[in-house]
């Protein structure tokens, strides 16, 4: 099993989101630690793409991918900081 | 790079091995053709995507061996054992095969000459590979600093062109004695030693199997290094 | 269509009998380690495994105790929802109607949970009749951690993720709960020969 970070989750997340989320900053809701998506605890080895955060494990983002359609889960995260430019 | 951060959706794009170079005996470099690539910073990768006869798919990540001024994208694999891709890659491809690449991906762990330095680079084993694109990327009047871990001297990768660089490369081997190299793994007495000061600034960038990784991010983050000028970016207990 | 990749060949895949390999699904004889979290590592001495919820009397064994009971040696195919289908697969395991013993309840759904937050949901009758199994060995050995270890809840009949590795109990519900990755998109109930993956299939 290969825990990985956030780094590995950039090609499947470029899939749903318009904006490069791996430097991008998000705020874990269940233990307030702020850091860039690229710090996160990623497990690719997966049914889905699961982000955990760095500090207290608990689920920040998953992402299930299957014939056409995707399931994006963020309440893990209160907040995602997105550069535009 | 205005617009960086903006994506549009990545299209899968038929790469042509255009030429294969052997580096050890675990690596090898894959020089690619790439139809409509639009370029790349140092440190990003790529996805590839492999289709068997009967239709089935594996998808794997590699890091951007080349610069992003170089006429060809390059990537270097290492053979995982019993690996599912990486030995194909490495014992099979020959010129002329063609496979599917995504990219470039990764606006994290990624560098260019705008950001600045100085560059503060620490590889362990095959985790070299991004941060050589860095190297090639950067101008001369950008210091820089890599540090790059291997188990034996065999394993280095880039040997030659790395030894080019002189004093801006220290490699260090962990599992062989060889006369006039370092042996010993990357710790604090090394980072203190050999590279930059926290007060300089650098921007650090630290790659490598997983365990090597946090060891050596914790050492610099020890040593005073603010944690928001490291970036890290992990290959897993053995690599991909 | 993407274009075949000249030698490629993948992890090993054979072929089976139609009959034995639900739709959408390859054979293999590897055993691939799939999980949504880091492994966890409960010492044998601090394992229970518990019932609870819709029950006048939680029970709960711990590890000894889970081992005395009668076990059984299971041989099945089991189907992932990432495509892979093992065929024969040998564990050896505690029946959950051994633990389910003389339980009045009335509970008609199942929740598991595991060390590390994991859950699946399940209707009891799922779990019932000689359909599940709290299984710690495989292939003639203790079950590895990554695949699960020290035990694991073995229900073959339907999609993998259902047989929730790491697994300390189970809550006896009146009402159903979606698990994890039923709650994350993936379907709720999860028969392989219906081919229900996903939410909504």
């Amino acid at each position: 099993m290969e825990e990985l970070d956030g780094n590995a989750a950039a090609g499947m997340l470029s899939e749903v989101f318009a904006l490069e989320l791996t430097a991008a900053r998000g705020r874990c809701d269940g233990c307030g630690n702020i850091a860039a998506v690229g710090e996160a605890r990623v497990f690719v080895d997966s049914p889905g793409l699961v982000v955990r955060c760095r500090n207290c494990e608990s689920v920040l983002l998953v992402l299930v991918r299957g014939d056409g359609r995707y399931w994006l889960g963020v309440q893990g995260l209160t907040w995602l900081e997105l550069a535009a430019t | 790079m205005a617009g960086a951060a903006v994506l549009g959706r990545l299209t899968w794009r038929l790469a042509e091995v255009a030429g294969v170079v052997a580096q050890t005996m675990r690596t090898r470099t894959l020089v690619l053709e790439i139809d409509g690539w639009s370029g790349h910073r140092a440190g990003q990768h790529v996805d590839i995507r492999l289709t068997a006869e009967d239709g089935y798919q594996a998808e794997r990540s590699y890091s951007i061996a080349s610069g992003p001024d170089d006429p060809r994208l390059e990537l270097t694999v290492e053979r995982i054992d019993d690996g599912e891709v990486s030995p194909y890659l490495v014992d099979e491809v020959r010129q002329g095969d063609s496979f599917e690449v995504r990219g470039p991906i990764g606006g994290y762990f990624a560098w260019s000459p705008d950001d600045g330095g100085p560059l503060l680079l620490v590889a362990g084993g095959s985790g070299v590979v991004p941060l050589r694109s860095m190297l090639r990327a950067r101008p001369r009047d950008v210091p820089a600093k890599l540090i790059y871990s291997a188990r034996t001297h065999d394993d280095l990768i880039y040997r030659d062109e790395l030894s080019a660089l002189g004093d801006d490369v220290l490699l260090t081997l962990t599992r062989e004695q060889r006369e006039g190299v370092r042996a010993g793994r990357v710790d604090e007495d090394l980072l203190r030693d050999e590279t930059f000061a926290p007060d300089e600034d650098p921007r650090v960038f630290v790659c490598g199997p997983t365990s090597f990784v946090e060891s050596v991010a914790s050492a610099l983050v020890e040593l005073g290094h603010a944690p928001e000028r490291i970036r890290t970016e992990r290959f897993g207990p053995t690599g991909r | 269509m993407s274009p075949v990749s000249r030698g490629f060949r993948g992890r090993s895949r054979s072929d089976a009998p139609r009959d034995r390999v639900p739709p959408g699904q390859y054979v293999t004889d590897d055993f691939p380690v799939l999980s949504a979290g880091p492994t966890p590592h409960t010492p044998l001495d601090e394992w229970t495994f518990t019932i609870a919820g819709e029950i006048d009397e939680p029970r709960r064994w711990t590890w000894d105790e889970l081992r005395a009971l009668p076990s059984e040696q299971i041989t099945k195919d089991i189907h992932c929802v990432t495509k892979w289908s093992k065929l024969d697969s040998e564990w050896e395991g505690v029946s959950v109607d051994t633990l389910l013993d003389a339980v009045d309840t009335e509970a008609e759904h199942v929740v598991a949970f595991c060390d590390g937050g994991y859950t699946t949901n399940l209707p009891l009758d799922d779990v019932t009749g000689g359909k599940a199994w709290v299984a710690f060995a495989y292939g003639g050995e203790p079950l590895d951690p990554e695949h699960g270890g020290p035990a694991r809840l073995l229900v073959p009949h339907l999609y993998f993720w259902k047989s929730a590795k790491w697994v300390r109990g189970l809550t006896l519900r009146v009402d159903d709960e979606p698990g994890f990755w039923e709650r994350y998109g993936y379907h709720n109930y999860g028969d392989p020969w219906r081919e229900q993956r996903y939410w909504g299939d």
